[in-house]
Formats: C-alpha cells, structure tokens, sequence
C-alpha cells in the first residue's frame, strides 16, 4: 500500500469518527488516529536478547455537547469500535460541566500551509541486519577495553507511521513520520574494587543514514563507562555547575513547564505574571524553529490543528510568551499560540565557547553528566536532584563524583546562568550547547 | 462463572478461538529449541473522571485489547503482538516471535489444562459498575467541597478517579491455561493553597483492587482531604533542608519506596541472572543490619500491588528477599528463574499484551520491628525526620538510589521540630541497608497509589516499612 494510500485511508476513518459524532448528537467533536510499526532488537553479549515486532494503532476522541466534554480511546479502528467509542465519549459529555472554556480552538487559527517538513524515512531493516548492526556496536564497547566487564546490551530500533488529527471545523492531516536509533549500555569494573559502573551512548534520527555508526556507538558508551571509574563523593561547598548539552536541554524544560498554561492558569508556577519579565540574564535566547526539515519536533500544526509559528520564546532574558492551547489560554483571558502539543524545535543562543572554554570558564566545579530523580517543585522553584559528573579544576577534569546532590531554586539558577556553548548534541530536540550555572548548593559528605 | 469461564467468554468465543485452535498457533510457535511460549490475551476498559475550578471538567472512556505472543530460546526472546484478535493475527504474530527459535512443526501441546486452584485475592467485579455515574461525580465534589471546607487557603482542588477493569488470559506451550479477573481503582486529591503571598500544593489518595463504593465508606475522602491541605499547609511553613550527610528517620507507610529503589529492583531476578545488579552474586550474604527482613508479597487481598496470579499464569507468593539482613532470594519470572536453575517467583508482570514481561515488585515491605517510633525519634541528636516522599529511582549496577522528599522535618535534640523544603536524598542500597540501626514497630503500607516504572513499563505496587533509623544519608538541601 502505498503511503498516500494509507493516508487517505486514516483520513477517511477521521471522517468517518467525525460523522458518527455528528449522528450521535454532539455539537463539534476532533479526533486523533495514529497507525505505525517497527522492529526492535536487543543484543547482549554477542547474543540475541529480544526480537520484537511493532504494531500499533489507536484513537482518540473528544466530543463536545456545547461546553461539555468526553472523550474516549480506543486500539480497534473497526467501525462497530469507533462506534462504540464515540458512544462511550458521548454518555460521558452527559455528566460533565459546561465550561466557557472548553471546545476546540478557533477556526480562523487552523493551519492552512502544510508543508512538507520530509519526516517519514521509513527503514527496511530485517531482523538478520538489525542483529547484526548491535552485535557490532556492543562488541565495539566490550573489545575497548579490559575494564568493560559485562553488558546490558546493545538495542537498534526502527519505527515509522502515521498520525492523524481532524475536528469539525473541517481541519483534516496527516503527519508521516519514522525514527530510528542505536544504542549502547556498558558495565565496567576495576580489577581489585568490586564497585560496578553503568553508562551508555545512544544515536537517534528520522534518517538511518543519519545515524552514527554503531562502532561510535559502542566506544563512546564504553568511553563514557570507563571514565565513572573510581568515582568518589564530595564534601558540601557551593560551585560552578556546567550541564552538558543533554542535561541543559533538561533545565529548560523547566523553563517550558513553568510557563505552559496549564501550569499558569492554576498558578501553579513559580513564573506565574512573567510576561515581559527578565527571567534569565540579556544575552540569553530562545527561539522555536517549528519547520526544521526533518527535525525532531517540526509541526506545522499543533495537537489542535493551530498553525504553528517560528518566535521568540525567550529575548535578551526576557519571557516574550507563555505555551498555551486553547483551552489554558481562554482560562487566562489570551490567544493559544499552538502549543497544545509543547514546543516545536527549540534554539538556545550560544555565548560562543566550545566545551573546552566552557570548562576553562567555569574554572573550578562540577561538570554534571548525569541526574536522577525528579525534585523539582514546579510552584516554588525549588530544585534538589541526584548528580553525577566530574570535578573541574583549573579548567580540567580531576575525578568523576557520584552520590551527591546539586540544589538550588530555579529562578535563581536561570538568573545565574553564565554562559551558554556551542557544542551542540544533535541528538537532543533542544538544540543547546552545555549551561553555566555561576553557583549552585552541592551536598556530599 | 470461575475466572477461566469469564475469562475464555470474552477473549476467546467471540474470535471463534477454542483450545484446538490455540494448538495450531503452538504449532507455528515452538520449535525443538523453545524453552518456553505462551499467549497472553488482555481486555481491558478504564474510565477517568477529572474535577477542577468546582467542576467535572472531563471524563474519558478507554478500550484496550489485544494478544501478546512469544517464544523463548535459552536467553533470547521473540515477541509479536495484535491489537486484533483473530486466528490470522495470532498466526502471523507466531511466525514473527518464532523467528528466534526456529520453529518446526512439532510445538502441538499434549493436553490442555485449565488452572483453577488458586483462590482470587479480589473480586471480579467490574469496578466501573460499582457506580452510576452520578454517584462517582458526586465523589469528586464530595472531595471539593471539603477542601475548601477545611482550610480557607484552598485555592484550588483537583481531583481524580480512575477504574480499570482486566481481564486476562495466559495459554503456554505446557498446555496449561490461566485466567484472571482483575479490578483497580485509584483516587487522587491535590491542593493547591495560598496563604500570605505564598503558594503550596500537595495531593493525597489511595486505592486497591476492588470497587469505586471503597471511597464511599464513612470519612475516607475527608481522609485524603485533610492530609493534603495538611501536608500543602506545612510546605508553607518550610525553611531549608540541612545538607550532607545526616540521621534520617524514615516514618512508616510510604516512605518504603526507599526499599523499592534501595533493594527491591536490585532483586529483580534478569539483573541478577546478567550479573548488573549491585546486589549480584551475594545470595547467602549478610546485606542489611541484622532485625532487616524484607519480602515480597502478591498475596494480600484487595492490595494494589497483589495479583491472584501474576502475567504467565503463576500465582504470586510472598517472597522473602532479605531475612534477618542475609539476602535470601530474588523476584523471579519463568525465564530468568528458568537461566537461574530456580522457579518462579509469581513475579513475572507486563504492562500490557503489547510488552514482554520481566520480575517486577508486587507489594515489597519490611517487617516490624520493636521500637516505638517516638523512642527512635528521641534517639537521635541532630538530624532529619521524612515522612513523605514523591518518587525515587535507582542505578541498579551503582547501586545509587535517589528518592525526594516532600514532607520532611528537622530533629533537634531528639525533637522534632520546624518542617524542612522538599529534598533529594541519596546514598548507596547496599550500603544504606546496613546503616539501618533502629526498626519500629509500626508497620505499614502505603494507601495503594503506587506506580513502579522500569524499561518504558509502568505496573501498579505496594511499599510498606515500619519507621526507620538510617544512620547517615546524604540530603540534598541547601542550608549549610
């Protein structure tokens, strides 16, 4: 089947759920149908781990009856199922409250421009390549050194399908896209300690010829393992902390929750009225690039059928918009600006230094690779996460740390911020080199 | 009608399956090297209520069901799945997931056997039915209008209520057949408060496996209610956690996600067959402070961590992981049990039909010991009193654990005293276990609103612990 034919095909059922809401009573109704399948492969020591066979589909659906809502989901498209579904939704819209807020975003704000962002590279992959391509990549990691004693694995993983989304104002598309990635778990252990360490590298793309080769793969996981090798605690003190791009992309995320509207109409945020205030220092960007060709994020419409727009998320330190659907925008009396499905493609200015000066800069502190946990306080701002990383001094890594904690609020640690690099990961959605922190609280012994 | 005929009623007859069809599928499934094969057919309905701003803002209906189908060669496994039931998905599902063992036409099972033994731990009542959809709205409003009753600072209350209801069914290639019938409910209450300026939120709930009418019983969503106006009003009042390493009292109940991430996914038995997990090879060793007993237990009725039988037909069992601080098992499936030259463990759980099953925790606790817990909390000089966490996570090959609190306290002079801000604290399993030196005697688990995540799957668990001395836990605040 070819893919236009399967795109009408998802685009009739939409119809279809569309037409069956209409019958069953409700006043609008918009709908999402997405279809796809993939291959995943895990191999650990040479050997096949798992084989697995993707094949999704689901729906999802609201109704509204005036300004009530239901929704409901489904995995089976079959008619009776949708059927079914819609029913479901409509019983439900029954008991719900009205509410002035609630419907589907207004009809001048659909998308009318749907360019092809050239997302959908779908990879015929056979199970024997698959197998073959991640023994490659863990035998690169487990021959790298003597120290990688045992392994969780190497995994390839390809997936492509399609995702539809229509409502009743007559907006209808579908969006073609695939993804594939490679990835490497290591373990290593020094010969005369029985402390074990974990890393692992990974490489994700729409394009498999985009992927990096699975022998990287590998000696970067084994690399990253090697060096959490000895890895010690630290005394409590106040330092310099530096993200790397993975973990900075990370930090702003906060940034994006604290000022999503859901978070902002309960003011449940700490950056609740910031529009127009300097959250971050003036040389600080951020600017969403929705139509990247083949970007991790493009859309050109949002989870509502909004048009999508290249903007300013941040300038000179300054909030230039809140990240509003329909829905959290009308609780605060405002516009959505297409982001009921989070932002699409962001950009972060850099300061201008690569990894090398980012460090010389900090000097003396904590480059932070890793974090775990999730204390994070999204109306207070206060921030208190697991860290792993490496000491700096002098601009050059001493020793890996592990088993502390970096603290601080975040509203502080974005005015903090003071510098930010260039040395990309292109691998992550955020497109940001590593982040300065001037200060943050490190726990130890 | 017993849980097989339920259970063959509605994920067999209505595809026209029967057991002589489920042979041919075997056939296409098993080859002279599969060690282990089954089937694993899922419905399952949920529904959600949503109440915020004082009204029902939403509500959603959820239908989900399909056929997992996998084959197992020594340490590979091969898996496909359908969101279809019919014998065409179930034949080319077995074509792909036989791909690792190559299977040749001699996996027809011999005889087929229902097992019915096991007593349920719950009902098979269809929660959603429990209530007419007016009386679960009126849940919702119950829980808003006592929020707002019971502090004038609410600002705002969001509250939930979600009930699922599962069937499933597991046909393996011994022939053996087993079903279960299992309901879950949970509900959640959060609020947000303000009070001079200031904004706070916390949340509260429980649930288990049974009925919506649960949370109809006499004071049981003012409980919920009180305790996160309780918790979000303390947040207020909060100054900054200590740093470093510090005394921690763990209070009872929840604060055993610490066991969760310190020892339980550390015993998960595929960690330890790949020699990964911190906790590998030290069966027999002395692991946690002597008076340390910590087990593993599917078996409590109506738990939400509980499974009359578990996702590969095996009846769960209450497994004892660490007795008396020697590490005395691990959490097995049928597979890593099979590499491992043991049983299972009745631990064998998946997400879904559409995910491979692996050891996951049922409901994980420590035993009580025999302190009072005022007579810990005196003991102590200068430290840390937690109550209440959010989540953790662990590096189960570094063994380092992180889990934050949310309702924490200073001690001071054996007292507790000024509530502390939400932390991070983090150690090392291994080596917390054995810097437990006091264990009360008030043991309890959590309210049932737990929900473990490993490797993209989320299953619902229980935690208990009694109240606990750590001495010396690295807490992540900011206060020097």
């Amino acid at each position: 089947m070819s893919i236009q034919t399967k795109k009408d095909e998802l685009i009739a059922l939409t119809e279809f759920v569309l037409a069956e809401a209409k019958k069953q009573g409700a006043s609008s109704a918009e709908v999402g149908i997405s279809r796809g399948d993939g291959l995943s492969v895990d191999v650990r020591m040479a050997e096949i781990d798992k084989l697995e066979y993707h094949r999704d589909q689901g729906i999802g659906l609201t109704v509204y009856f005036d300004q009530a809502q239901g929704a409901a989901s489904s995995g089976d498209l079959s008619e009776a199922a949708i059927r079914d579904a819609v029913r479901a939704a409509c019983n439900i819209a029954r008991y719900t409250s009205e509410d002035d807020c609630l419907g589907l975003a207004d009809p001048e704000l659909m998308a009318t421009q749907l360019p092809d962002l050239d997302l959908y590279h779908p990879w015929e992959l056979s199970a024997e390549e698959a197998i073959e391509t991640a023994i490659s990549c863990e035998n690169a990691a487990r021959q790298h050194d003597s120290r990688i004693t045992n392994s969780d694995g190497a995994s390839i993983s390809t997936y492509s399908g399609l995702n539809a989304y229509a409502n009743s104002h007559g907006f209808a598309a579908v969006r073609a896209s695939s993804s594939h990635s490679l990835s490497c778990s290591v373990i290593a252990k020094e010969a005369d300690s029985d402390g074990m360490q974990r890393d692992h590298w990974y490489s994700s793309s729409r394009l498999a010829e985009r992927l990096a080769s699975a022998e990287s793969v590998g000696r970067q996981a084994a690399k990253r393992t090697l060096e959490r090798l000895g890895a010690r605690k630290l005394s409590n003190r106040e330092a310099p902390v530096m993200y790397i791009p993975e973990l900075a992309s990370g930090l702003l995320s906060h940034y994006k929750s604290a000022i999503g509207g859901g978070s902002l109409y309960r003011k449940a945020s700490f950056l609740v009225d910031s529009l127009d205030t300097q959250v971050f220092p003036e040389f600080m960007h951020l600017h969403e690039q929705p139509f990247i060709p083949q970007g991790a994020r493009s859309a050109a419409y949002d989870g509502e059928g909004v048009a999508t727009k290249e903007r300013d998320i941040v300038k000179d330190g300054v909030v230039q918009t809140y990240l509003m659907s329909s829905y959290s925008a009308r609780k605060m009396g405002m516009q959505t600006t297409g982001h009921a499905s989070g932002v699409h493609n962001l950009t972060v200015g850099s300061t201008g230094q690569n990894y090398q000066e980012m460090l010389a800069l900090m000097d003396t502190g904590l480059l932070l690779t890793g974090l775990i946990g999730s204390g994070i306080n999204g109306i207070t701002g206060d921030y208190s996460r697991g860290a792993t990383g490496f000491w700096v001094e002098g601009g050059v890594i001493q020793y890996p740390v592990e088993e502390i904690t970096i603290a601080g609020n975040l509203k502080d640690i974005f005015s903090n911020i003071v510098a930010v690099g260039n040395d990309w990961d292109d691998r992550i959605a955020t497109r940001t080199g590593s982040i300065l922190v001037e200060k943050m609280m490190i726990s130890g012994e | 009608m017993n849980l097989m005929d339920i259970a063959e009623a509605s994920l067999l007859a209505p595809y026209e399956l029967d057991t002589s069809k489920l042979d041919k599928v075997f056939d296409h499934l098993v080859g002279p090297k599969t060690d282990l094969a089954d089937l694993y057919f899922q419905s399952k309905r949920s529904e959600g209520w949503v109440l915020e701003d004082s009204i029902i803002k939403s509500g959603s209906y959820n239908i989900n069901q399909g056929v997992g189908v996998r084959a197992v060669s020594g340490e590979k496994s091969g898996f496909a799945y359908s969101d279809e039931i019919s014998m065409d998905a179930l034949l080319a599902s077995a074509k792909s997931a036989s791909a690792i063992s190559k299977a040749g036409q001699n996996g027809r099972v011999k005889s087929w056997e229902r097992q019915s033994a096991f007593k349920p731990l719950y009902t098979p009542e269809n929660p959603l039915d429990t209530l007419s959809e007016v009386e679960k709205i009126e849940l919702l409003k119950l829980a808003d209008t006592t929020a707002r009753a019971a502090s004038p600072y609410v600002e705002q209350v969001i509250a939930n209520i979600v009930a699922v209801h599962e069937t499933i069914l597991v046909a393996d290639h011994n022939g053996h057949l087993s079903a279960d019938v299992r309901p879950l409910v949970r509900m959640s209450v959060t609020v947000i408060i303000e009070k001079d300026g200031k904004r706070e939120s916390a949340g509260s709930g429980g649930g288990g496996r049974f009925g919506l009418n649960y949370f109809t019983e006499a004071d049981r969503i003012k409980g919920y209610v009180d305790e996160a106006v309780r918790q979000a009003l303390i947040k207020l009042e909060a100054v900054d956690a200590p740093m470093g390493e510090q005394v921690v009292v763990l209070g009872n109940g929840w604060p055993g996600v610490l066991l969760h991430e310190a020892v339980g996914h550390g015993l998960e038995g595929d960690f330890n067959r790949k020699g990964t997990s911190a906790f590998s090879g030290r069966i027999g060793e002395q692991v946690a402070s002597k008076g340390v007993t910590v087990v593993d237990n599917g078996t409590m009725v109506d738990r939400r961590g509980s499974l009359t039988i578990d996702d590969e037909g095996v009846p769960t069992q209450c497994t004892t992981l660490i007795e008396d601080g020697v590490l005395k098992g691990y959490m097995q499936d049928k597979m890593n049990a099979g590499l491992m030259g043991g049983k299972s463990t009745g631990n064998g759980r998946r997400e879904s039909y559409d995910s491979l099953p692996m050891p996951r925790m049922t409901n994980t606790y420590m035993l009580a010991g025999e302190h009072d817990p005022q007579e810990i909390l005196s003991s102590v000089k200068n430290g840390l009193y937690a109550v209440n966490f959010g989540g953790g996570q662990v590096d189960i090959t570094s063994g380092k654990f992180v889990f934050s609190a949310s309702e924490a306290y200073l001690i001071e002079d054996g007292k507790v005293t000024k509530p502390v801000k939400g932390a991070t604290l983090i150690g090392n399993g291994p080596d917390i276990m054995n810097r437990i030196s006091m264990i009360g005697n008030d043991l309890e688990l959590d309210g049932g609103i737990g929900v473990c995540g490993k490797a993209g799957q989320s299953v619902p668990v229980g935690v208990g612990q009694p109240t606990l001395r750590v001495d010396g836990l690295t807490v992540g605040g900011t206060a020097g």
